[in-house]
């Protein structure tokens, strides 16, 4: 098992790389902050960050594997369509999630 | 408690600001508290003390850092290994100051604590649509409570330990739920379809390229397409004038 001093060396250097990469940047940008570029990619993250992420969440995913398959693609399915149906965020993440659930138990039964 | 009198109060008290909070972060619970249990139970299967779970989530804060994270020291890793990978999987992070209203967030401590804790989940919530107008009291909320459903979540998994299988049990697709959703909202606030499809491409090349490597290259590329198609856009509106 790894000692304790390794170990609190280990998660300093992880938080003060993450929390520099987190806060630094807002530095930088206020520098720069009304550029037209700025605003344009201000704009354009918050959705381009939810694709890539959505993306990276079933970067695992197997279509030679049909029981994890199956309910993932059914659950984005639902989750897709429960939510340009009713625009209910909370709503469409527990159908999804459930459908993904039942559909994992029903398969591996 | 959340009578309208007291909501519209500007300083409704922690009661109430817990409360909305809660509502605020809703979206995220179910997604972030069992993948919080899961790194939890990995953490005490791997024979570190139940607490190590809680300092691990609580303080690097950064889900798909944390589970690499743990691999690493319990493979006693070399710190600059840990330095390595800490950069390139939150690279992703310098991107989001382009649109996280930090500006909304008054004083040095609440800066500081909106920037350490401006995890993934707490990006596409704040700067959802939603969330356009909330202020900075209310966005340091909702951050300590994503924080703390993770946080939680992960000191749960690591008390109940090997009680539980190391698994999900499927209730991660929730991330995923989550993630979509909010891309969904963007799409229909701005209604600017190439973004998301761009975004996508990006996403989808990285995924196949460099598999290793996804997160940081496709973050990099789509802010370098944005960038392209603002310059090609600007070159044609030059041209028009």
């Amino acid at each position: 098992m790894p000692e304790t001093g390794y170990l609190v060396a280990a998660v300093a250097t992880a938080v003060a790389v993450t929390w520099a990469l987190r806060a630094l940047p807002f530095a930088v940008l206020a520098r720069l902050r009304a550029g037209p570029l700025t605003v344009l990619l201000g704009a354009a993250m918050p959705v381009g960050a939810a694709v890539v992420l959505t993306v990276y969440t079933l970067r695992d995913f197997d279509p030679g594997v049909p029981e994890d398959a199956w309910p993932t693609a059914v659950a984005l399915a639902v989750t897709v369509a429960l939510h340009l149906w009713r625009r209910n965020v909370p709503l469409s993440i527990v159908g999804g999630t459930a459908a993904h659930a039942a559909l994992s138990a029903l398969l591996a039964g | 408690m959340t009578s309208p009198a007291v909501d519209a109060a500007p300083r409704a008290g922690t009661r109430a600001d817990l409360a909305r909070a809660v509502r605020d972060s809703g979206s995220v619970g179910p997604g972030a508290f069992p993948t919080g249990v899961a790194f939890g139970v990995l953490v005490a299967q791997s024979g570190l003390p139940w607490w190590w779970a809680s300092v691990f989530s609580g303080l690097i804060y950064a889900g798909s850092l944390e589970f690499l994270f743990l691999g690493l020291v319990t493979a006693a890793a070399p710190l600059a290994a840990v330095a390595v990978t800490a950069f390139l999987v939150n690279l992703r992070h310098v991107f989001y100051a382009f649109s996280f209203p930090l500006h909304r967030v008054k004083g040095r401590l609440g800066k500081a604590y909106s920037t350490f804790a401006l995890s993934d989940e707490a990006f596409v919530v704040a700067t959802g649509h939603a969330a356009r107008t909330f202020p900075g009291r209310r966005i340091l909320w909702l951050q300590a409570c994503i924080h703390l459903y993770w946080a939680g979540g992960a000191t749960v998994g690591a008390l109940l330990g090997s009680a539980l299988p190391a698994g999900t049990g499927g209730l991660d697709f929730a991330v995923t739920a989550l993630f979509t959703v909010l891309a969904i909202d963007g799409l229909l606030a701005h209604r600017d379809v190439p973004v998301p499809l761009l975004a996508l491409g990006c996403a989808l090349a990285a995924r196949f390229t460099v598999p290793g490597q996804m997160l940081p290259v496709a973050f990099a590329s789509f802010a370098a397409l944005m960038t392209v198609r603002h310059l090609l856009r600007r070159r044609g509106e030059d041209a028009r004038a």
